[in-house]
């Protein structure tokens, strides 16, 4: 039997697929993430140097992984969408997007929270900070870009090839922010020992899971709205049961 | 009729965008003054001890040239979408990405070059030694045309857009950051006894690959914004 492998390439089957795959995916990621709040605030041990305040990592790590990890997946998209001109590609490259931004934020800030009490300032200017910061500003113009202009189809493009350019930037601004952080000043960050205690390891293998299920199933919720947003004028879109109602 | 090389081409686009802007030299000028202005207000909001002041001026000088080129970027292809001119443009059988980059030339000989000429004279009121005031002109030199070539891409991206001028500010900045980076860094590599040669040579890669790519990428924006 020959498989159609681009079956559930077309938006109308993926739409279907998608609503099927979400609390499989969603229901796993809210029980990893109790797991991973329960081992990383109770059965983790108190860190020598860095006692209670530590315990963000397991946020603070993940988060930094997913925020990076989440853009090149979304410049692969755009750049599948751009290329072969699947409308499916370039919709999961707009719904990962706002994730994405989110996981920079949400990296910033915890790790401002956690900077706080260990070098006792919310903002240093070390390599990893101001790289995570950058991500965020492109991020933020992917986004931008693609709202401002009108036709999806335009929009899609455009940022597509903002996302291509950005991606093969991102190793480039890394490097220059390391370099020139280390022309300037001694690094100010050391991670305090890295052998980690195995309750801390598991915590944040749990919460990385976790975070990764999330990420996968809202950008799943958010590429269905995207996919009847673009095809509200189509035949099947009028034939599903959610919108006849 | 003699075929158009490329390169006849390329000298004749140039030559109409200089002739452009020499008719309309307010454009050109606006640019610059905005530049010494920034520059001019950093003494004031700073103070005017001669020690910061020699320790902020190549960053002064260099993010102010790069506001000031994101100022000009919005020039660089929308008079010509908008009397229909780049329709004609993208129809000559010659290549695009050719096209692009005699208009980016064209861009930084009207935006980028005046703002090195006159970077010295700034450099001078910041105090700075003679040897820091030409490795900043080198850097400059090196560095500012690959602010055009980047911002060539945003200003294709966003052509035709509204409240395109902030739009591209925001998509062009980020990654012009590693040219600012390694701009200021020869200035204060200089002037901290160090040779200037590491970050020169980085922009002048950066100079290189942005030939390499940028025009070809810029050309494929403004296929994008234009059909």
């Amino acid at each position: 039997m020959a498989i159609n492998w681009f079956k559930y390439a077309a938006p109308s089957t993926f739409y279907g697929l998608a609503g099927k795959l979400i609390p499989w995916l969603a229901w796993p990621a809210a029980i990893l993430f109790c797991a991973g709040m329960y081992i990383g605030f109770f059965v983790a041990p108190t860190d020598a140097v860095q006692s209670e305040a530590y315990r963000i990592i397991f946020i603070h790590v993940p988060a930094s992984i997913l925020s990076m990890f989440v853009y090149l997946i979304m410049a692969g998209y755009a750049a599948l969408g751009l290329i072969f001109n699947t409308r499916l590609s370039s919709m999961m490259a707009s719904a990962l997007a706002p994730t994405g931004a989110l996981f920079a934020f949400i990296s910033l800030w915890t790790g401002a929270l956690w900077g706080k009490p260990m070098w006792g300032a919310w903002w240093v200017w070390d390599a990893r900070l101001t790289s995570e910061l950058i991500l965020l500003f492109l991020y933020l113009g992917f986004i931008s870009l693609h709202a401002s202009i009108e036709d999806p189809r335009r929009a899609d493009r455009a940022s597509a090839l903002l996302a291509i350019v950005g991606s093969v930037n991102v190793p480039i601004i890394y490097f220059s922010v390391k370099w020139w952080n280390t022309l300037h000043q001694g690094s100010t960050v050391k991670l305090s020992g890295t052998s980690m205690h195995i309750a801390m390891q598991h915590a944040m293998f749990t919460m990385l899971a976790a975070m990764w299920l999330y990420v996968i199933a809202i950008s799943l919720a958010r590429v269905r709205s995207i996919i009847l947003e673009r095809e509200r004028s189509t035949q099947w879109v009028a034939e599903l049961a959610e919108v006849k109602q | 009729m003699s075929k158009l090389t490329l390169f006849r081409m390329s000298g004749l686009v140039i030559n109409r965008e200089l002739t452009l802007a020499m008719r309309r030299r307010a454009d050109v000028l606006t640019t610059l003054i905005f530049f010494v202005m920034v520059v001019s207000l950093f003494p004031l909001a700073i103070g005017s001890e001669l020690d910061i002041l020699r320790k902020i001026a190549p960053g002064v000088v260099w993010v102010a040239a790069l506001l000031a080129s994101m100022l000009s970027l919005g020039r660089m292809f929308s008079a010509d979408y908008l009397d229909g001119t780049l329709e004609q443009m993208m129809l000559v059988p010659q290549s695009l990405s050719m096209l692009v980059l005699s208009k980016i030339i064209a861009h930084w000989m009207m935006s980028g070059l005046p703002l090195v000429l006159i970077a010295p004279v700034l450099g001078l009121q910041f105090d700075m030694s003679a040897g820091a005031l030409l490795v900043l002109i080198a850097a400059l030199l090196l560095g500012t045309p690959v602010l055009s070539m980047i911002g060539a891409v945003g200003a294709a991206l966003t052509l035709g857009l509204r409240g395109g001028g902030v739009l591209v500010s925001l998509l062009v900045l980020p990654l012009c950051i590693p040219v600012l980076i390694f701009g200021t860094g020869a200035v204060d590599a200089v002037t901290s006894g160090m040779s200037a040669a590491a970050n020169l040579s980085l922009l002048g890669a950066f100079l290189l690959v942005s030939l390499l790519f940028t025009p070809w990428i810029a050309a494929q924006a403004l296929r994008i914004s234009m059909e």
